[in-house]
């Protein structure tokens, strides 16, 4: 019964979409305003019964519901209970419900909370919230039923891809769900200004925390992705460019500009139609992400073309979405009054900058995606484009968005003195050429990229926190903080990427049992190999002993595991990690006669990736606490009437 | 010239969908081509795979054109062509087989089950031939000329509608 309630909540749950959309459209009209009234009741039901739905499934994954069809196929009931849940999502119609729970669930949460947008507009956003999520419940409904049932139900289910079965990635596709769906509330929020042409400070002021929201899931959603890729797939690095994972970094960089035009618009009411525009891409970008790629069409183009219907359906609907925000755009940005004017050195200009450069970013990671894809469609050959083209192009781009990013917080808003900026950036611009120097000096050659990185990174680290500089720090406002932690949090995460490239030191060897190797700064000695079990899975494990200088020797225990349904292998990587690097081993087959081969890696300072990634989004955080707190601090003030 | 720009987005978006919608709808997608089509087969030397049937190697890919058909017991696609393949067999096409990872034993019963359409038959035991003639799963089956050069590569089961295709290469390949 359970999955028939499921499937009954989804059917509600589409009814109330329409309901919705049909409500607000209409309410439009000034003639019929009352039935606007309704909108924001209906929105929080459809939530309501949309979660209600995607809890009912994965109920049935944990109760191991063997007539589920989905159940079967992702997962078994010999898998540990936490990936039982996970299975829920790691699958194409349950990562689809996903999507669509989340889409929902913000609609409600938009009703529910969105006090400062006028009437009209807001009506105008729910029901372009409610006309995206009606697509996607269509599809689930008549294209993929996550509910379908098996009938007869077999014993046991077929698995879950073990690459899947790890806490880390358990959590991390409604992490990257949420920042990439929460895109799809500033993208409705333009939809609805568009449609009421009120592009305005107001409007942005209304949508800036829904932004700073998402792009925080976002942020830490691609940190954690990035990690797991690292440790889990054994492949040794921490960005691979692989279509996957461009499809988060897209919605990143649109979602990062956006974030910081809404910024000028709110502000200074400059920027109208960009900010706008990038609403539009930041979500237009998130939907081609998860879409195209989950269905395979990036990376091979066999999983859409096995099933027609769904890819036709699903670039129906991108088409529908997007094409027609694209063209009420185009119609409409016309009729919105431009915003107030600036000069070109001024925190505005800086904040330009900083969006022309994401967005030229943007455009090389777009088209480095999709040009293999384009160019099968036109040639019919198959190509790849690999990491060399993506460090060539969005290295420097990049580079130079760090300076910018540097600068833009030191200066001031509409007009600054050129000179006064000079002066402010002295003292960073110093630091950063006694870095210079010194690397110039003592550092062995490591590469331009990489020695302007690590260079910047110091520099980058000082301006971040020059906006504190000779200020009453009790009275700065949380969200400068966020802003000083989440830039503080890119230099960190820039050295970490400098440094790793410029000193990683990787040993490949094929070693017999008592052979010892060298990698960086340790001795690896390989002591014995043994078979062990775990709950759903057989591995090889090799213990390996590392040591450092005259360090106390510790044990390294990497696995290679075999898992039987489906039969699959994964390497389980050992990672020590130390205050300036991490070690990190990786067991590979053996030969046949008694020797195996082990890929010993030393990555300096490699953490400092993700650190950074974690500040950035927590600077994120204190923003959104900060600039939450002003307002309600306002609200307050202005319903006590003080 | 203003207006025009507002458009441009939509334009390339329009662009956009054009592409993914023909990567959609193009109807060779399935296949990744093994880089060796054109090229002669390499030089192999495998051991007997079941028992009624004698071992393979490179060599016996002279005189007539020849299918090599890579397969497996533990796989089930297989199982669906074997009726196709034999039906091939009668008609005097003449089909090798490469089974990737399997055990004697596990070939002979899936033979037993399921027919035999095969002339000679190799153990693969760690596919690597499997890789070197540039498959990458079971089933696929390679159209091998007199000269022993790979000319054409299907990849899954072998369907009624794919013999006309498979016997047109055979007969290309003459």
């Amino acid at each position: 019964m359970i999955a028939e309630a499921g499937l009954a909540a989804l059917w509600i749950a589409a009814a109330l979409a329409l309901l919705q959309f049909v409500l607000g459209a209409m309410g439009l009209n000034d003639s019929r305003a009352e039935l606007r009234a309704g909108v924001r009741s209906v929105a929080v039901v459809q939530g309501l019964f949309v979660a209600l739905a995607f809890g009912l499934l994965i109920t049935c994954f944990l109760r191991s519901d063997m007539s589920v069809k989905l159940v079967v196929e992702n997962s078994h009931s010999m898998k540990p209970w936490l990936y039982k849940f996970a299975g829920t999502w790691g699958n194409h119609e349950g990562s689809m419900l996903l999507w669509v729970a989340v889409l929902g669930i913000a609609g409600a949460a938009v009703a529910i909370f969105e006090r400062r947008l006028d009437d009209a507009t807001l009506v105008a956003t729910l029901a372009a919230q409610a006309l995206i999520a009606f697509g996607f419940y269509a599809f689930l409904l008549f294209a993929s039923n996550p509910f379908a049932r098996l009938n007869p139900a077999p014993i046991e289910g077929l698995g879950l891809n073990p690459l899947l079965q790890d806490p880390g990635l358990a959590f991390h596709p409604p992490t990257l769900y949420l920042g990439y769906v929460g895109m799809s509330i500033a993208f409705s929020f333009a939809v609805g200004a568009l449609i009421t042409r009120k592009v305005d400070a107001a409007f942005a002021r209304a949508m800036r925390p829904w932004v700073l929201g998402a792009w925080i899931f976002l942020t830490l959603g691609i940190t954690a992705g990035s990690y797991w890729a690292y440790y889990e797939l054994g492949w040794g690095g921490w960005w691979f460019w692989d279509p996957v994972e461009n499809a988060s970094l897209m919605p990143w960089l649109a979602a990062t500009a956006l974030l910081h035009s809404v910024t000028v618009l709110a502000t200074r009411d400059g920027l109208r139609a960009w900010t706008v525009m990038l609403a539009v891409v930041a979500f237009s970008m998130s939907m081609v992400g998860t879409f195209l790629v989950r269905s395979g069409i990036l990376t091979s183009v066999h999983s859409f073309a096995v099933d027609p219907t769904r890819g036709s359906f699903i670039l129906a609907l991108l088409s529908l979405y997007i094409g027609g925000a694209l063209a009420l755009f185009a119609l409409r940005i016309g009729t919105v009054k431009e915003g107030n004017q600036f000069d070109l050195v001024s925190r505005e200009g800086a904040l330009v900058a900083n969006n022309l450069l994401l967005s030229a970013i943007l455009g090389v990671v777009v088209i480095g995606t999709l040009y293999p894809l384009a160019a099968e469609a036109i040639s019919g050959t198959k190509l790849s484009v690999g990491p060399p083209y993506f460090n060539a192009t969005a290295g420097p781009i990049a580079l130079v968005l760090v300076i910018v990013m540097a600068l833009g917080p030191l200066t001031r808003w509409r007009r600054d003195n050129l000179k006064a900026v000079v002066s402010r950036v002295a003292l960073p611009v110093l630091i950063c050429a006694v870095a210079l120097l010194a690397m110039a000096a003592f550092a062995p050659p490591i590469g331009i990229l990489p020695f302007l990185g690590i260079v910047l990174a110091i520099g980058v680290g000082a301006a971040s926190l020059a906006p504190l500089w000779k200020r009453n720090l009790r009275r700065t406002p949380l969200f400068t903080y966020g802003m000083v932690v989440s830039h503080l949090g890119i230099a960190v995460a820039l050295a970490g990427m400098s440094t790793e490239r410029a000193f990683i030191k990787e040993t490949l060897v094929a070693a017999r049992i008592g052979d010892t190797a060298n990698v960086g700064p340790y001795k690896i000695k390989f002591l014995g190999i043994e078979p062990i079990a775990g709950p759903n899975w057989t591995a090889l494990e090799a213990t390996l002993q590392a040591q450092r200088g005259d360090n106390l020797p510790f044990l390294m225990k990497p696995q290679a595991r075999m898992f039987s349904s489906p039969p699959t292998e994964t390497s389980e990587a050992a990672i020590a990690t130390r205050l300036d690097g991490q070690l990190y081993l990786v067991f590979g087959k053996g030969d046949g006669t008694g020797r195996w081969q082990l890929r010993l890696w030393w990555k300096p300072m490699v953490t400092l990736i993700w650190l950074g990634g974690a500040m950035i989004a927590f600077g994120g955080m204190l923003s959104l606490i900060g600039r939450m707190r002003r307002e309600w601090g306002q609200n307050d003030r202005k319903a006590y009437g003080v | 010239m203003k207006r025009f720009w507002l458009w441009a987005p939509l334009a390339m978006f329009v662009i956009f969908f054009g592409v993914v919608a023909s990567g959609l709808y193009s109807p060779d997608d399935r296949n990744h081509p093994s880089k060796m089509i054109g090229k002669p087969l390499p030089t192999f030397d495998l051991p007997v795979a079941a028992a009624d049937r004698p071992a393979l190697s490179s060599r016996d890919f002279t005189g007539q054109p020849k299918l090599l058909n890579v397969f497996a017991s533990w796989c089930v696609p297989c199982i669906a062509e074997v009726p196709i393949l034999t039906q091939l067999s009668q008609q005097g096409v003449i089909v090798e087989g490469v089974a990737i990872r399997d055990r004697p034993a596990d070939v002979d019963r899936f033979l037993r089950q399921n027919g035999n359409p095969y002339h000679a038959i190799g153990s693969d035991v760690d596919s690597s031939i499997q890789l070197a003639i540039g498959s990458s799963g079971v089933p696929e089956t390679f159209v091998i000329d007199g000269k022993g050069v790979i000319l054409h590569q299907h990849i899954g089961a072998i369907t009624a509608e794919d013999v006309p295709a498979i016997l047109a290469a055979l007969s290309a390949a003459r």
